[in-house]
């Protein structure tokens, strides 16, 4: 055997995924975001975060990594606020 | 046959229940209860368990085992596919037996020769020493050529069977047979990941080179054969001839029926009409140029298949077909016998010569 098939692991750090999302990507409303973390808890990628950041009512807002977002469309079905939209991806 | 694989010394064994293998994988249960056995011992819940077990402990560096039978190595399908991609060095009994509906628990050797594909090497035992000994060797050949293999052995006619057996020793195999030592391997301080994905890029020539490297295969057991041979006295051979060697018609057969078949030979020899066997102990690789050294010369080929691919024909009469398309005028039949433990007799073998010297079909069924 001299094709080795063994690799090394971690390779999504460096590899981007996000280029795999195809009709629409999530937009945040910071000012509406209320920091329930439901985002976080149902995004299949896991690219739901918790910022730094404080809004005008001192909740902490949620941003969505768009380096692995898939564009699925979760996070905006399950925001109570509907502080989530999805927006066409212009590619 | 526990025996055997106990001094062969695995490290990992797992086993799941099916007739009629159940009782290797029992006596390998009370060897290590007994203090007899240095391997870790897991039940599974199902063989498709029992097989992904043994892919993660064949990648963490050990020698793994388990055995099936039937419907148990049909539940396994993807998880050979995957064992032999990886290129992991496994080695599984299988206790050939028919396959349902319907329902059926006896002998025949439809199962593995659905798994022909999966990409293992494929050995069969002719009687229960061969068997064991072929176990021996498969781990050899294994561990060498990173290409899994199973070993088959017929339910109930070898599995169900008591003769003297002379079991390899830890000791001798122990000359045969150096301690695996895996080229990677799991491990937490260097992590690695096995079992990647392979895009359009990379998927066929790593396809490519299992083709190959099975093909080449060939040549390693044979080596390995001539070796096992020089420490354990007893011959093994991908391919045999026995009997007349001027006959002019011969039975071409797989596994525990040979038995049967080299009876059934020497006393058509014996009445004067010449019949000679050709014994195939490797399906996968499959020996073509050494099988028609052996039978390129012979007019009346007729093939004893304990299997079929329903609607076309035994799968070992496609492969001996195969291996004399274009280069002989021979009559090839393929004799359907023995499906779901119907015993096969000397006379019902004579009768396939019979038939098949006349026949204009490709395929006979021989009930009775």
């Amino acid at each position: 055997m001299k094709i080795s098939l063994t690799c090394k692991p971690g390779t999504t750090d460096k590899i981007k995924t996000g280029n795999w999302r195809e009709a629409e990507f999530p937009e945040v409303d910071h000012e509406k975001c209320i920091g329930c973390a439901l985002c976080e808890l149902s995004c299949p990628e896991g690219v739901c975060f918790k910022t730094d950041e404080k809004n005008s009512k001192g909740k902490s807002v949620y941003e969505v990594d768009m380096d692995y977002c898939k564009g699925c469309g979760i996070c905006a079905e399950v925001c109570p606020v509907k502080a989530i939209a999805m927006r066409e991806e212009n590619k | 046959m526990a025996e055997t694989i106990r001094n062969i010394k695995p490290d990992v064994i797992s086993a799941y229940p099916i007739t009629p293998q159940t009782h290797i994988v029992e006596d390998l249960a009370k060897l290590k209860a007994d203090g007899e056995g240095q391997y870790e011992f897991v039940r599974t819940e199902s063989e498709f368990a029992a097989l992904s077990l043994l892919i993660g402990a064949s990648a963490a560096g050990v020698r793994t085992y388990t055995a099936t039978s039937s419907q148990g190595l049909l539940l396994m399908t993807e998880v050979l596919f995957n064992a032999a991609g990886m290129r992991l060095p496994i080695v599984i009994t299988n206790a050939n037996r028919s396959v349902s509906g319907p329902i059926n628990i006896w002998n025949d050797q439809q199962d593995a020769v659905t798994m022909r594909d999966a990409g293992w090497i494929m050995l069969y035992g002719e009687t229960n020493q061969e068997t064991c000994d072929l176990h021996v060797l498969a781990y050899k050949v294994a561990e060498q050529a990173l290409i899994p293999v199973m070993v088959n052995m017929d339910g109930f006619v070898l599995t169900h069977t008591v003769e003297p057996v002379d079991i390899p020793e830890a000791k001798e195999i122990k000359k045969y047979l150096p301690d695996y030592k895996p080229k990677a391997k799991l491990d937490v301080k260097n992590p690695l990941t096995f079992g990647s994905f392979a895009t359009p890029a990379h998927y066929m020539e790593i396809r490519q080179e299992l083709h190959d490297d099975i093909k080449a295969s060939a040549q390693l057991i044979a080596g390995e054969m001539i070796k096992f041979k020089k420490i354990f006295g007893r011959k093994l051979s991908l391919a045999e001839y026995y009997g007349d060697a001027k006959a002019d018609t011969v039975i071409v057969a797989l596994g525990s029926v040979l038995g049967t078949v080299k009876e059934a030979a020497d006393e058509l020899n014996k009445d004067g009409k010449k019949a000679g066997v050709l014994k195939i102990t490797s399906l996968r690789p499959f020996p073509k140029e050494e099988i028609f050294k052996l039978i390129g010369n012979k007019k009346n080929i007729i093939i004893i298949d304990k299997s079929l691919s329903l609607g076309e024909e035994g799968i070992l009469s496609g492969e001996i077909r195969r291996a004399f398309y274009g280069k002989s005028k021979a009559k090839i039949v393929g004799a359907v016998m023995g499906l779901g433990g119907r015993d096969i007799t000397k006379d019902m073998i004579k009768k396939a010569i019979e038939i098949g010297k006349k026949t204009k079909e490709e395929t006979i069924f021989i009930g009775k």
